[in-house]
């Protein structure tokens, strides 16, 4: 009934162009947002938005597919029924109240996202630690950034970001390490690459232990060893003094620790690397002589035991240069999530407080705690995010509230993480689905506004605030998370204080707040927008911070004066570690981690779009050829992949991509996506001791091929639950496709797949091989196929792209042989998701008309002309396709 | 020198195409007397069905007329049973007169198993074989009415859907489990059935006939079993065709179910041979065209003095109903040692099956889709290992399009 009536809603959107900006990575890239009528979206890249000037990724592009309300959670839920908010809010006040007054306010816990918007952020943040009188509020940027913060607060006493995106294009040399930016931050690489083209000088290193889609860019490639760039880093600053080419005018005013730094480097043992001799003096002497570099990291930095350590590494050698805060140089953080920077500027963090404040400074607590007028404030951080869940584990928090993130899924040791969320004694979950995997442990489900239905601002990974606008109406009951968040404040008694009639209303307070943290000393002050209107905070255009009457925008450091108590940046002597979790006779691989290109994170939203499930349509574990021949595994097999942990079960990627000893594993399936293919299920909960961030790259694994006795493709009109071992299901552009496979054979396969599609009536075709196990079923009625499966003893070789497509379809002659008819092409696997060219198309064009570049396949079929995400996927094809040809 | 005579007995159609190869590479070898009880030269048999169900006409399916002959310079004695042979004189007795030979060839093919039921000789029961026996029911068929099938093989079927083409009212009885059990499995005689029904046609299996009922001397019903009466103007008895030996038997040569020949097709008189549906060979009698053809080629070689030696082939079937696509070829019967692949539509009405024993084809029975028939026929024939093939085998020697890269379509996987 909601669901009807949202939906007639939506088509009666106001047609109009909405600026906002892209919910996904933290690039920040603005968008035009327009309702399509349909209940659906229109959407552009904004040219106006200096983040992506009108670019947008795959993801980003699709982002109309994902607002459908098919999922959407539409009213609360109490203890799995529907309520009122108001039977729904005084629960989790009363229930939260209680735990406070008997067992204190550390009993009670938060655990948010950086998907939250910066008010958002702000009210929850308040609550906790100005209100309730905990720290026990953390977010999920823990497990992507913390070590970014760690070490900026290490090196310049605040989590600063120095420079900005432009840098990356004035620079003569950009290291991309722990990067896969080609397909995390494709529109960060389209303008990497734009800029590579127009200035062939400018110079791109990937440090990565696999070779990925934005090794393409590369001038080279370092393959180093997982765990091995502290040691690397280490022996660029060793080298750099060594060439004399320390800025030693800048390291006397402005640094300190510089002899302990160096000397700590110069002791490190550049075997940690795994990289030649030459390879490390090429990228040394690159380094040193190129004055304009920006080293750029992400997640294969930050996810590790030594995370922090690794950034101050890095950091060390653009400090011990003076190569920070100018234009086209600096360490660059780039942020995995849309607002992990408002989030760390907010104080979303544990052991922050708001403002880029810090929890355990006297001062800045008293600040704080006068600007708000709170009646609390804790003195000490509270618990980061592994050591919450253990804490709900233990019993020690009794009361947990998790907004807009999926911890069943994403943390280390998730089945763990999972029992504890289950064993809470009373659990809150405020989303915009309740399919998520954490979601179905909640006692109480608070129905959130989702992207496209909330207003609030966002920090991109250049300290860029940009607005998220509404454009949509919310949707069945739900509401925007700042207002649940003060609601549930004002049922606990503290109405007043969370009195805001609009998210203006809470920016306002916020900026006035950073004026206190200015007036502190502190880098995050935005308090020019203290006083603006609400017309002014609608109209508000994309600014760096700070924004205050003593600074605006710009870069960090190159005056020399840091945060810290001296003013002088730090340089910190840094003993390398390898990953925390041993390699041994039963665990023998590193399981590294990471992501795909058209999926964002748990898949709540990017599963919801056809075009972006095609790509990678299932979980796998890429591991290197000579290790698969090792155990026995052959391309496309299934494998059981174990740590002391977890297990997952996984499609095998043989690739060269990936070193011997090593493999990985993409972290986007959750319970609702997949059988087994929580792989975070698998990762240790070991952590860097400064930071609190878990080492998602560096667990230790063993590997064996699944049993399977078949496996299965399904193609079906309507979602299915498979119940088979191993399943992966993903939408297409007309219903769903399953990989399945189990370790047992169905006694009969007809019944099976009835069952499976829950199809009693529907006429059914088959093809039956039963010596060779084989089976074919499908399914049709009134003249059009409903769902088919395809059984086999080994992989099931079928054209997925032609079978995904004949759902609605009249059954077509070729139907059962899985592939189109020899008078019709199979455009083959999608390449292209913004406009669903497959590889056979591509490779067709190519051979048929002689293309030879990237920019000739776009202008013949127009794929990667868009997002531009394909483009090393199309080079790769081309590389295939063209047989090297002497030079005559 | 004269040429040496040869004396032919019978016009079918392994007959006509003796001629043609005896004609086309030994012009003039022989002199050559053509003695056929019909009144007509060679046509083509098999297109008797169409012509009954008002597809085709004769005088489309004649294949030699009389300027054929004529041009040949054969002598033709259409229209006349030969009445026996004196093989000491090397005679054959016609009521035109005695016609002498040098080689003589019997090739008097077969008649229609008659049941020998109460009633069988009474007006409108006949067989299905011939010309006149199509005449007699297009005649039948023109004054409408009812017609019963006794047979529900490939030549009732055949009679059947032709006389329900011409606006009867047809029951075909048969007296196995399901239709054409020879040649096709339960399931495609389902989808058959379920298609004759479609078209009007009454089946009725298991069926056990007892008597014909007559009024006036002429067929009133057919009476089976249990008393089931099926009231008929007309009934057409297609349970089967026996080799005709008679003029054998009584000329002395040996005989078993159809005259006894050797690889050569030599009786056991050397100067005569049998040809065609009137032979046995190695045990075997043969109703289908493709073997008798494969008879012709032998004998024109043998009579050329060429070696050669006739060897049974792997015969195939298809039906000649319109709209009822049959394809069967091989053995199909299970077995321990036999695996099936079975491609089974309902909703298009088509049905595959194949059986494969040690990784070779050895039957197919399709249904619904005979398409690409030939190349599981070739298969059936050489016995190639067809193993590698397995996945995509029964849907044909389409070349079947390349899964895509980079895992041959194994898994969701593209890069």
């Amino acid at each position: 009934m909601t669901d009807v009536s949202s939906l007639d809603l939506r088509r009666g959107a106001r047609a109009c162009v909405v600026r906002t900006t892209c919910p996904y990575c933290g690039v920040g890239c603005g968008v035009l947002a327009e309702p399509d009528g349909q209940g659906g979206l229109k959407i552009r890249g904004d040219k106006a938005h200096p983040a992506n000037e009108g670019k947008l990724c795959s993801k980003g592009s699709a982002l109309g597919d994902t607002v459908a309300l098919d999922d959407r959670l539409l009213a609360p839920q109490v203890m799995g029924r529907e309520a009122s908010w108001g039977e729904a809010l005084d629960l989790v006040a009363a229930k939260f109240a209680a735990s406070i007054r008997e067992h204190g306010p550390d009993s009670v816990a938060m655990y948010v996202s950086g998907q939250l918007l910066t008010e958002d952020y702000y009210v929850a943040n308040k609550l906790m630690k100005g209100y309730v009188g905990t720290a026990n509020i953390d977010t999920n940027s823990r497990l992507c950034m913390a070590s970014s913060v760690a070490g900026h607060r290490r090196a310049f006493g605040t989590d600063t970001v120095p420079g900005l995106y432009a840098d990356w294009q004035e620079a003569d040399l950009v290291v991309l390490t722990g990067s896969n930016l080609a397909w995390c931050h494709p529109v960060l690489y389209q303008r990497l690459a734009a800029a590579k083209k127009t200035r062939p000088e400018l110079k791109v290193v990937t440090i990565d232990p696999r070779r990925t889609a934005t090794t393409d860019l590369a001038d080279f490639h370092l393959a180093i060893a997982p765990g091995g760039d502290g040691a690397l880093f280490n022996g660029l600053l060793a080298r750099i003094v060594e060439a004399g080419v320390v800025d030693s005018d800048y390291v006397a005013r402005n640094v300190s620790g510089f002899p302990e730094a160096v000397a700590a480097a110069q002791a490190s043992d550049l075997g940690m690397t795994g990289l030649s001799a030459e390879e490390l003096a090429a990228f040394y002497q690159l380094w040193i002589d190129s004055e304009k570099v920006v080293t750029v990291y992400s997640q294969g930095i930050n996810q590790s035991s030594s995370g922090s350590d690794k950034v101050n590494a890095i950091i060390n050698c653009h400090l011990a240069t003076g190569r920070i805060g100018k234009p086209g140089m600096g360490p660059f953080s780039v942020t995995g999530q849309p607002n992990a920077m408002g989030g760390r500027e907010v104080g979303g963090l544990a052991n922050m407080l708001a403002c880029h404040l810090d929890i355990e400074e006297p001062a800045h607590r008293d600040a704080v705690q006068g600007f708000w007028v709170s009646p609390e404030m804790p003195d000490s951080p509270g618990l980061k995010a592994v050591d919450m869940f253990r804490a709900v584990e233990e019993g020690r928090i009794k009361a947990l509230w998790i907004i807009s993130t999926n911890p069943a899924v994403s943390m280390p040791e998730a089945d763990r993480v999972r029992a504890a969320i289950e064993g809470c004694d009373f659990v809150v979950v405020s989303d915009i689905t309740a399919r998520t995997d954490t979601a179905q442990l909640a006692d109480v489900l608070l129905p959130a506004t989702g992207w496209g239905e909330k207003d609030g601002t966002v920090t991109n990974s250049e300290r860029m605030i940009s607005r998220q606008r509404r454009v949509l109406p919310a949707p069945g009951a739900a509401r925007p998370d700042w207002q649940i968040i003060c609601d549930v404040a004002a049922r606990m008694g503290w109405g007043e204080a969370f009195a805001y009639d609009g998210p203006a209303a809470i920016f306002r307070e916020y900026a006035a707040l950073s004026g206190v943290a200015g007036a502190l000393g502190r880098d995050f002050d935005i308090s020019a927008l203290a006083g603006i209107s609400d017309e002014e905070y609608e109209a508000l255009a994309p600014f760096c911070w700070p924004q205050s009457a003593r600074k605006s925008g710009g870069r960090f450091f190159a005056d020399g004066h840091f945060y810290t108590k001296d003013n002088r940046a730090r340089m910190l002597p840094i003993t390398p570690r390898a990953p925390q979790s041993q390699l041994s006779d039963t665990y023998p691989f590193r399981f590294n981690t990471g992501r795909v290109r058209d999926h964002w994170h748990t898949m709540t939203r990017t599963a919801k779009s056809a075009r972006l499930s095609q790509h990678m349509a299932e979980p796998y574990l890429e591991l290197n050829p000579a290790d698969a021949a090792k155990l026995g595994i052959k391309p496309a097999q299934l494998v059981s992949v174990e740590s002391p942990a977890g297990t997952a079960i996984l499609r095998a990627m043989v690739s060269e991509r990936i070193g011997r000893g090593e493999v990985f594993a993409p972290m986007h399936w959750t319970g609702q996506t997949a059988s087994a293919g929580r792989i975070d299920a698998l990762v240790a909960a070991n952590t860097d001791p400064v930071s609190g961030q878990p080492e998602s790259k560096g667990s230790a694994v063993r590997i064996t091929p699944f049993p399977a006795a078949w496996y299965g493709f399904a193609i079906a009109g309507e979602e299915i639950m498979p119940t088979s071992r191993y399943w992966a299901k993903a939408r297409s552009a007309k219903g769903w496709r399953v990989e399945m496979a189990c370790d047992a054979d169905p006694e009969d396969w007809v019944g099976y797949a009835r069952g499976l599609f829950n199809l009693p009536e529907a006429e059914v075709v088959t093809l039956l091989d039963p010596a060779r196990g084989i089976a074919r079923i499908a399914f049709v009625a009134e003249g059009q196929v409903l769902a088919a499966l395809f059984a086999a003893p080994e992989p099931v070789a079928v054209s997925r792209a032609f079978l995904t497509d004949q759902i609605g379809a009249q059954p077509d002659p070729a139907l059962m042989s899985g592939r189109p008819g020899s008078d019709r092409p199979d455009p083959g696997a999608t390449i292209c998701a913004c406009f669903d060219i497959g590889v056979n198309t591509i490779l067709a064009a190519i051979r048929e008309q002689g293309l030879t570049s990237v920019e000739q396949i776009g202008l013949a079929l127009k794929a990667g002309t868009n997002c531009g995400s394909c483009r090393p996927e199309l080079a790769a094809l081309l590389a295939s396709a063209t047989p090297a040809q002497a030079a005559e | 020198m004269m040429a040496e005579r040869l004396v032919i007995i019978g016009a079918g159609m392994a007959a006509g195409r003796l001629l043609d190869h005896l004609t086309e590479e030994a012009p003039g070898r022989y002199d050559i007397t053509l003695i056929n009880a019909e009144p007509r030269g060679t046509y083509n048999r098999i297109m008797l069905s169409p012509v009954l169900a008002g597809e085709t006409r004769y005088d489309e399916i004649v294949t030699h007329d009389d300027a054929w002959y004529a041009r040949h310079a054969i002598t033709c004695r259409f229209g006349e049973r030969v009445s026996g042979i004196d093989r000491a004189a090397k005679r054959v007795h016609a009521p035109g007169g005695d016609v002498p030979y040098d080689h003589l060839v019997i090739a008097t093919g077969s008649s229609p198993v008659m049941l020998p039921l109460p009633g069988a000789d009474l007006a409108g029961v006949i067989g299905y074989r011939d010309f006149e026996d199509t005449e007699a029911m297009i005649a039948a068929a023109s004054r409408g009415g009812r017609a019963v099938v006794i047979g529900g093989g490939l030549l009732g079927l055949e009679a059947a859907a032709g006389l329900a083409a011409r606006g009867m009212e047809v029951s075909v009885v048969h007296l196995m489990g399901h239709l054409m059990e020879r040649q096709i499995d339960p399931a495609a005689g389902f989808l058959l059935r379920k298609a004759l029904n479609d078209r009007g046609i009454r089946v009725v299996c298991s069926a056990v006939s007892k008597e014909i009922a007559g009024e006036n001397g002429h067929v009133r019903a057919l009476i089976l079993e249990g008393g089931t009466e099926l009231p008929c103007d007309l009934l057409v008895m297609a349970v089967g065709i026996r080799p005709t030996t008679a003029l054998a038997k009584e000329a002395g040569l040996e005989v078993g179910r159809g005259i006894l020949v050797d690889d050569q097709l030599h009786s056991s008189d050397p100067a005569i041979y049998a040809l065609g549906e009137c032979v046995e060979h190695d045990g075997q009698l043969f109703g289908l065209v493709a073997p008798l053809f494969d008879q012709a080629r032998v004998l024109a070689d043998v009579l050329q003095g060429r070696e050669a030696a006739f060897t049974p082939p792997e015969v195939s079937t298809k039906l000649k109903v319109t709209g009822c696509d049959i394809f069967s070829a091989g053995d199909f019967a299970p077995a321990e040692t036999r695996e099936e692949i079975v491609l089974s539509d309902p909703a298009r009405g088509t049905y595959r099956r194949l059986v494969l024993e040690e990784g070779r084809l050895k039957g197919a029975v399709f249904y619904g889709d005979s398409r690409d028939s030939g190349w599981f026929h070739d298969l059936i024939r050489t016995g190639a290992d067809v193993s590698a093939l397995r996945e995509t085998l029964i849907f044909g020697p389409a070349d079947p399009q390349p899964l895509p890269a980079p895992y041959g379509g194994l898994c969701s996987l593209t890069a």
